[in-house]
């Protein structure tokens, strides 16, 4: 039979394979490669329902931080890969899409930005695998002050809730021998940070400014749309101050309700949560004289670093950072420094590189504005705290006192002896 | 719990007054809610489960329309109707898909309309929470003081328009043709439709009206609540606590029984803060066990 073509069926197949081959090796495979190569880094947040902005501005603040590692070569040409999944808040989804980064996407390291509950369930997790990781939101001081649920391997970048009740009892301990506030009262979200909360700032007040006496406490849940029935008691019962850890909408909500009372006519609130853009912009007629603690403005730490940084954040997506923010990017400012420092991704020797180390930041207070990764508990300390009082408008906080780092660190001993963790 | 701080409160008129006070607005503010739920299942026999989110939707929608026209009332009303407007085409494409489905399947469109709403209003209106509508100026005023007992005007109007919307909702049901043929779809809507009447047209009335309910609240929530996807889960909790309790689809029964709840949280708080939510379980418990039908239901039910 002749052959209608020059060439064979298999030949043509054999050469259409060896031409195939021979493309993907020259350009497809390297990439693959490169992706391969990539240093990988997972992150459980919140992506979803009312706490979404937590893992929104923890997302941005890494892609900000990760995009300029990678345009400046990485690590000898080695990217840095953000796998960043939702856990919808939930502790057993945040364990679960864990297991599969390291499991299944084979990460070299984990940056955990849950809230407590899951992260809790997150250090469990990687205590069982050994993956390196970074707390970055959890403020609950159990995570890494309770030695049985500390992990070679975990580090907090996160502020501790120890180290702010502290802060904030140093400074109500001024305001009450400046104005005589001798009868308190709290309004704490009901569930474990406000339970902890509420217990450490009344704790560290008696060390500074015993002889208050507390008329009540209210205990709204999580997400209540109305606190009527706690803001009655605030009117009925007149303290001269009120100490509170609700944040977000729920403070908000809490400080118009309260408002309409003309509760802050005569009473002065502390709340630890109010000083975050997002919180202050969003409270109607911010009333003047409020005391927080400043969880991220740009006026506090008062550098230039600190400005910078929120215009580099703002002019990128058009938002000032959160707390949240500034957490996540001073650990991943660590991590980067680990990965050129040890030259690649061993998770015990990345973790050797960020113990007891002490870096500069736009957040630090420490000598030169650093902060530290203190060695015997692997938490952050040396970040800016301070308290002072809102104004109505931007930069919304003003008289903004500086927490002395050596007194929170004396009394976070006492604490810490008192709970049997020392 | 602390049974001398509630005794001493209720013989204190300036605690009664405003722990009463407080218990009514909260009261109120449910019966909005609740009486569109339990309009919506006495009628229609539908356990709404998407009823939070349109709570959620009243109060996006107000405030949308108070950053547009500046004007709460204004904000209230379109906002409500909207969300009417809304319930009616969710009921027309939707809901009248499953009047004879089963529970599950009634649970399931809802509840995915929920997550697709909750995730809708972060798309629209981004993910963080909005500030709330804010009160009207002519309520900016310094509180009332009765008996020592200090009472915020707007609350005075929140309970009072609440008040008005249930005696005009009452009127509907009992003394207008529309609210005959709803009382009557209630109970048999074959019969009604043998008779002539467009039943569709009914349901489809009786769910906006529901929805409308659901909106009114959510808008007037939303003039001292911050509003944030997923809002109404918490309030649709306390509807359905407050229709087992009323008794499910009868309206006289969520006003009493959103009025039990509101002063059992507002005096609850008083006596055991740590216990309000449970305080409610606890009634409705109470309830299930000695009046099973809810204290206005019907036995059948």
């Amino acid at each position: 039979m002749k052959k209608l073509n020059k060439y064979s069926r298999r030949e043509i197949l054999k050469t259409s394979a060896s031409t195939a081959s021979v493309f993907a090796l020259s350009t497809g495979f390297p990439t693959i490669l490169k992706a391969e190569n990539n240093i990988k880094i997972g992150v459980p947040t919140i992506l979803s329902g009312r706490v979404a902005q937590l893992g929104i501005s923890v997302s941005n603040a890494l892609n900000m931080a990760v995009d300029n590692f990678n345009k400046s070569g990485g690590l000898d040409g080695r990217n840095i890969e953000l796998i960043i999944r939702d856990s919808r808040a939930k502790p057993d989804e945040a364990a679960r899409v864990c297991r599969n980064f390291i499991n299944s996407d084979k990460v070299d390291a984990i940056i955990n930005a849950e809230a407590s509950g899951a992260s809790f369930a997150v250090q469990e997790v990687i205590r069982e695998s050994g993956t390196l990781c970074l707390h970055t939101v959890s403020e609950t001081s159990r995570l890494t002050a309770d030695p049985s649920i500390r992990a070679w391997n975990a580090f907090r970048f996160s502020r501790q809730g120890i180290h702010d009740a502290v802060g904030s009892a140093r400074y109500a301990a001024k305001i009450i021998k400046e104005k005589g506030l001798k009868k308190w009262m709290s309004v704490n979200p009901d569930y474990a940070y406000g339970r902890d909360s509420d217990d450490t700032f009344f704790w560290a007040l008696e060390k500074f400014s015993p002889g208050f006496e507390v008329l009540g406490k209210g205990w709204p849940k999580i997400f209540q749309p109305d606190y009527t029935e706690v803001i009655t008691q605030i009117a009925r019962k007149k303290p001269d101050a009120i100490y509170s850890s609700l944040w977000g909408g729920d403070l908000v909500s809490f400080i118009d309700q309260a408002s309409l009372y003309g509760i802050f006519n005569n009473t002065q609130l502390f709340a630890i949560n109010l000083a975050d853009y997002t919180t202050m912009s969003a409270v109607k007629n911010l009333p003047k004289g409020l005391h927080s603690a400043t969880r991220y403005v740009a006026a506090w730490p008062n550098t230039q670093d600190n400005r910078d940084y929120d215009n580099s954040y703002t002019n990128l997506y058009g938002d000032h950072p959160t707390n949240w923010s500034w957490e996540t990017t001073v650990g991943i400012d660590y991590l980067i420094s680990a990965l050129k420092e040890t030259g690649g991704t061993d998770n015990k020797k990345l973790a050797e590189a960020i113990k007891g180390k002490t870096r500069k930041s736009f957040m630090g207070v420490g000598d030169g504005n650093t902060v530290s990764m203190r060695d015997k508990d692997q938490t952050i300390i040396d970040y800016s705290i301070g308290w002072g009082t809102t104004i109505a408008n931007d930069p919304y906080m003003t008289n903004i006192q500086a927490a002395d780092w050596h007194t929170i660190e004396e009394l976070e001993k006492e604490w810490l002896t008192d709970k049997g963790w020392l | 719990m602390d049974i001398f701080a509630l005794f001493d409160c209720i013989i204190s008129p300036a605690c009664l007054i405003s722990q009463a006070a407080g218990g009514l607005k909260i009261g109120m503010l449910l019966f909005l809610v609740a009486s569109g739920l339990t309009l919506v299942f006495g009628v229609l026999g539908v356990i709404n489960f998407a009823h939070g989110a349109l709570y959620m939707l009243g109060a996006y929608f107000s405030w949308q329309v108070m950053s547009v026209t500046g004007h709460f009332g204004l904000s209230v009303i379109l906002g409500s109707l909207g969300v009417g407007i809304f319930g009616l085409l969710f009921e027309r494409t939707l809901i009248s898909r499953i009047y004879n489905a089963e529970l599950l399947v009634q649970i399931l469109l809802c509840y995915s309309v929920v997550l697709i709403l909750d995730d809708l209003v972060m798309i629209i209106w981004g993910d963080e929470f909005l500030s709330s509508v804010g009160v009207p100026k002519v309520f900016q005023v310094p509180p009332l003081f009765i008996f020592d007992a200090i009472i915020p005007p707007f609350h005075l109007a929140i309970i009072g328009m609440s008040f008005i919307v249930g005696i005009i909702l009452w009127f509907i049901m009992t003394k207008t043709r529309f609210g005959r043929l709803v009382r009557a779809a209630a109970v048999n809507p074959k019969m009604l439709e043998a008779l002539g009447v467009n039943i569709n047209l009914i349901r489809a009335g009786v769910f906006m009206l529901g929805s409308f309910l659901a909106g009114l609240g959510g808008a007037l929530a939303a003039s001292l609540s911050s509003v944030v996807s997923g809002m109404g889960n918490s309030i649709l909790i306390e509807s359905f606590i407050v229709t087992v309790i009323g008794g499910m689809g009868s309206i006289s029964g969520a006003f009493l029984a959103s009025l039990i709840i509101g002063m059992a949280r507002s005096f609850g708080a008083v006596a055991m803060p740590l216990f309000t939510d449970g305080l409610m379980f606890l009634i409705m418990v109470l309830v299930l066990i000695l009046r099973p039908q809810g204290l206005m239901g019907n036995k059948k039910q």
